[in-house]
């Protein structure tokens, strides 16, 4: 075998190796990319039900309902709400008026069913994706305190 | 006065780097032995001037100098010492100073050990090291300086993330930045190589502890940040494919690449310009991986709050950094000719199966973790890409390249018989099938994926140790002879049967905590049982403790099995005033088969706690595991060659037992 055709060969084998790659990450992105939605994009447009979404915004003051193990809070952008039940514990850092994020998705009648609560940051950090949905919802004094 | 002193410092050693970065170089090009002759001073008179800097802001936090902004910001008068001095790099700008610390004592290394070195090429290497360092010191300057006053000063400091108060975190930083740092080096010595045109196997043996000590450290700093997930944020997962954890995870790939690559390069002069594009690659992702995390565009527990400037900094320094590197390679690189041929079956080319499938594995990760980021740029759509994805790209890539990692020892350089090769592991295909069986008995059938794995792992720690033994003909010769094989031995075959066999041990523990973890939720009242994985759980009530700077509420779990004691479980959630914040600390008892893991929630209002139990079989196996892996680096570190700047001695690996090797197919 000649220098060439050796290289050639590894090239081939690299080649494949890469076409494996990205088959497995195309099919794999086509189920697994989960996007983000505030409420008000929530209130626009039709979230299938039982489709992986992630939902932020901040806990609205007073909403929060415990029963058991289920919590049922509400999710504001200031503009809209999302209603949103969560089986577990909750983050140490999850509280009223505080920026969260959820993943989950929307039962038939609209409840947001989070298989996960996200609101692992300092009590001066905001989540990105939430910030930019409030400063779209237009209440986000972006400029304000050490946010950015 | 003393922050004064720090900063005065930090701009003498950005001097001293410009000058490190600039006048070796030109004397190299011009052959000037006195400009060549400034880079070892200069090196190590940066160090010192960084030092001097990372010290005063060390006793600014020590006596908590709140006049310091950055003291003031992020500590406290009532944190422990410990936390004091592990706050100087729990925040932005304290973080980029141990950044450049660690560059800079890679620095002085190479001027002090770097003796055997021909004086241009250290000349070169160090000057590439001063340039980064130049980079990252008008970054802490210009847009993150620690030592900024603030007046008045307050009366007190504003704490530290308590998450961050823990020992795992305290040590975790400074690992993982030995680590990411450490890959400088060899970065440095690539782009000296391609400068001067020429790659061989002295170069590689230069090269290879410089990587292999990045690499022990890098491990070392991925495993304790994931050990202080799975114990400190109390969610039971110890890996959850956050970018951040990505981060750190991308280098480790590539370096891992790096660090076999460079062993062909080392003994057959093949794979030369792969080695120094790796090279490049593993430290860009490093400082991409800086990028990440400091930039502010992750949400992340890391990611501090932040101004843009910052962000647009790293971004443009990266760019200059990846692009000029990877211009001067495409320049460069062609000068590079190879001198060893091989056979695609043969050590070799199991070495290039390893990079293929590595590197395959890094861009499925680096694409998994930045097509969020990209999205986000070009259309404003948020998306996040979680663990499915992952698990669906990057296991598929790591089990071809577990099930290679035990032949791809027992293959001779240059062409090798892959059935005889084969024929030697019997013994490890065995204990892959009856590992896999009892496997199966144990969980009375269970995932069949998971039973492949737990065979999969078998297969390649027993495959390092029967490699072992081959070279020592242990049982197939007289006792006396194998102990003086033994002897004999290179301490690098230890190193890497260790890292191969601790790898198996890692996987097995990631395997039987996934597949057979078994968790409930619960509320509970004191004096009620619950009883998961054959464990009897009592919960026995709480009580309230104080802590040094914190007020805890303690539970009480009395674990018994078949109504035999088996440990006592104290989970807490601890509530700090300053910041304002609640923690959750699990609690956690090893077993010999696994982890009994439980965690206290919120009171119900009546009397019960929300309470959350696991218990998860052979996990504390993924950090036994990442530690034999670091011996075995620190053994093959230790080998003679790279203690001594002798010539690389033939190895003692017979080659007899391949009489009937076929060349290769035409």
């Amino acid at each position: 075998m000649t220098r060439k055709r050796r290289r050639l060969g590894f090239v081939v084998a690299g080649m494949v190796l890469l076409g494996t790659a990205a088959a497995l990450v195309l099919s794999a992105f086509e189920d697994n990319l989960v996007f983000f939605y505030s409420p008000s994009e929530v209130a626009a447009r039709d979230v299938p039900p039982d489709r992986r979404v992630r939902i932020g915004g901040l806990v609205e003051e007073a909403s929060v309902v415990r029963s058991g193990l289920t919590t049922r809070f509400r999710v504001s952008d200031t503009a809209h709400v999302v209603s949103v039940s969560y089986r577990g514990l909750l983050p140490d850092l999850f509280r009223e008026g505080q920026g969260v994020v959820a993943e989950g998705a929307f039962d038939r009648a609209g409840l947001f069913i989070a298989s996960e609560v996200l609101a692992k940051h300092d009590e001066t950090y905001m989540p990105p994706e939430v910030a930019d949905a409030l400063r779209k919802a237009g209440r986000w004094r972006g400029d304000e305190g050490s946010q950015r | 006065m003393i922050a004064e002193i720090g900063h005065f410092a930090l701009v003498l050693a950005l001097l001293l780097a410009l000058v490190q970065g600039t006048l070796p170089l030109w004397g190299a090009a011009r052959g000037d032995g006195a400009l060549i002759g400034l880079a070892r001073p200069a090196a190590n008179a940066q160090f010192l001037f960084i030092a001097v800097a990372f010290l005063a802001l060390m006793q600014g936090y020590i006596v908590s100098d709140f006049s310091i902004a950055n003291v003031a910001e992020n500590s406290h008068t009532a944190k422990p010492l410990l936390y004091k001095i592990s706050g100087v790099w729990g925040n932005h700008e304290g973080s980029m100073v141990l950044w450049v610390l660690i560059l800079s004592l890679f620095g002085a290394a190479i001027a002090v050990f770097g003796g055997n070195l021909p004086a241009e090429l250290r000349a070169r290497v160090l000057a590439i090291q001063g340039l980064i360092g130049a980079g990252f010191l008008l970054f802490i300057l210009f847009t993150s300086n620690p030592f900024v006053r603030i007046v008045p000063p307050p009366l007190e400091g504003r704490g530290l993330n308590p998450l961050l108060q823990d020992p795992g975190l305290a040590f975790h930083p400074p690992f993982l930045y030995l680590g990411y740092v450490g890959f400088s080096v060899a970065f440095s010595f690539a782009i000296a190589a391609l400068i001067e045109g020429r790659v061989d196997p002295a170069w590689a043996r230069w090269v290879r502890p410089w990587t292999l000590a990045a690499w022990c450290f890098l491990t070392i700093g991925v495993a304790l940040g994931s050990w202080w997930a799975y114990y400190e944020l109390g969610w039971g997962g110890w890996w959850f494919w956050d970018p951040v954890e990505n981060a750190s995870f991308m280098p480790w790939l590539s370096g891992t690449a790096l660090l076999h690559t460079a062993i062909v390069v080392e003994k057959r002069g093949s794979l030369k310009s792969w080695t120094v594009l790796l090279a490049i690659v593993t430290f860009s992702l490093s400082m991409l991986g800086t990028f990440l995390v400091r930039s502010g565009v992750l949400s992340s527990v890391h990611a501090f709050a932040v101004d843009p400037a910052r962000g647009v900094f790293i971004l443009a320094f990266l760019i200059l950094v990846v692009g000029g590197s990877l211009a001067l390679f495409a320049v460069r690189a062609p000068a590079l000719k190879a001198t060893g041929l091989f056979a695609p079956i043969s050590r070799e080319g199991g070495l290039v199966l390893n990079n293929l499938l590595l590197t395959c594995a890094a861009a499925t990760v680096f694409l998994g973790t930045m097509y969020p980021l990209f999205l986000d740029a070009l259309t404003g759509e948020k998306v996040s890409v979680g663990p499915p994805y992952f698990n669906a790209t990057f296991g598929p890539l790591m089990v071809p390249l577990i099930a290679a990692m035990a032949v791809g020892p027992m293959l001779p350089w240059k062409r090798a018989d892959l059935a005889g090769a084969l024929a030697r592991l019997k013994a490890a295909f065995a204990a892959a099938v009856v590992v896999a069986l009892i496997t199966w008995y144990l969980a009375a059938g269970g995932p069949v994926l998971a039973i492949l794995g737990m065979g999969l792992a078998a297969w390649v720690t027993v495959g390092a140790l029967v490699e072992l033994a081959d070279r020592l003909k242990l049982l197939r010769a007289p006792l006396g002879e194998s102990w003086s094989r033994a002897r004999q031995l290179p301490r690098s075959a230890y190193g890497m049967a260790l890292a191969h066999g601790g790898l198996g041990l890692v996987l097995m523990g990631i395997v039987a905590s996934t597949a057979w973890q078994t968790e409930r939720l619960q509320i509970m009242r004191p004096g009620e049982t619950a009883s998961l994985a054959g464990y009897e759980f009592t919960f026995e009530g709480t009580r309230s403790l104080a802590g040094p700077n914190f007020a805890a509420l303690r539970g009480l779990f009395r674990v018994s099995r078949d109504g035999a004691p088996v440990a006592i479980l104290n989970p807490e959630t601890r509530t700090y005033p300053t910041p304002p914040m609640q923690t959750t600390e699990a609690a956690i008892r090893l077993t010999p088969t696994g982890d009994l893991y439980a965690v206290l929630g919120e009171a119900d209002g009546t009397g019960g706690f929300a309470t959350r139990l696991y218990h998860k079989p052979l996990i504390h196996w993924i950090w036994f595991g990442t530690l034999i892996m670091v011996i075995g680096g620190l053994v093959s570190l230790s080998d003679r060659r790279h203690r001594i700047g002798a010539p690389a001695r033939r190895r003692l690996r017979p080659l007899a037992p391949a009489p009937a090797a076929k060349p290769a197919e035409a």
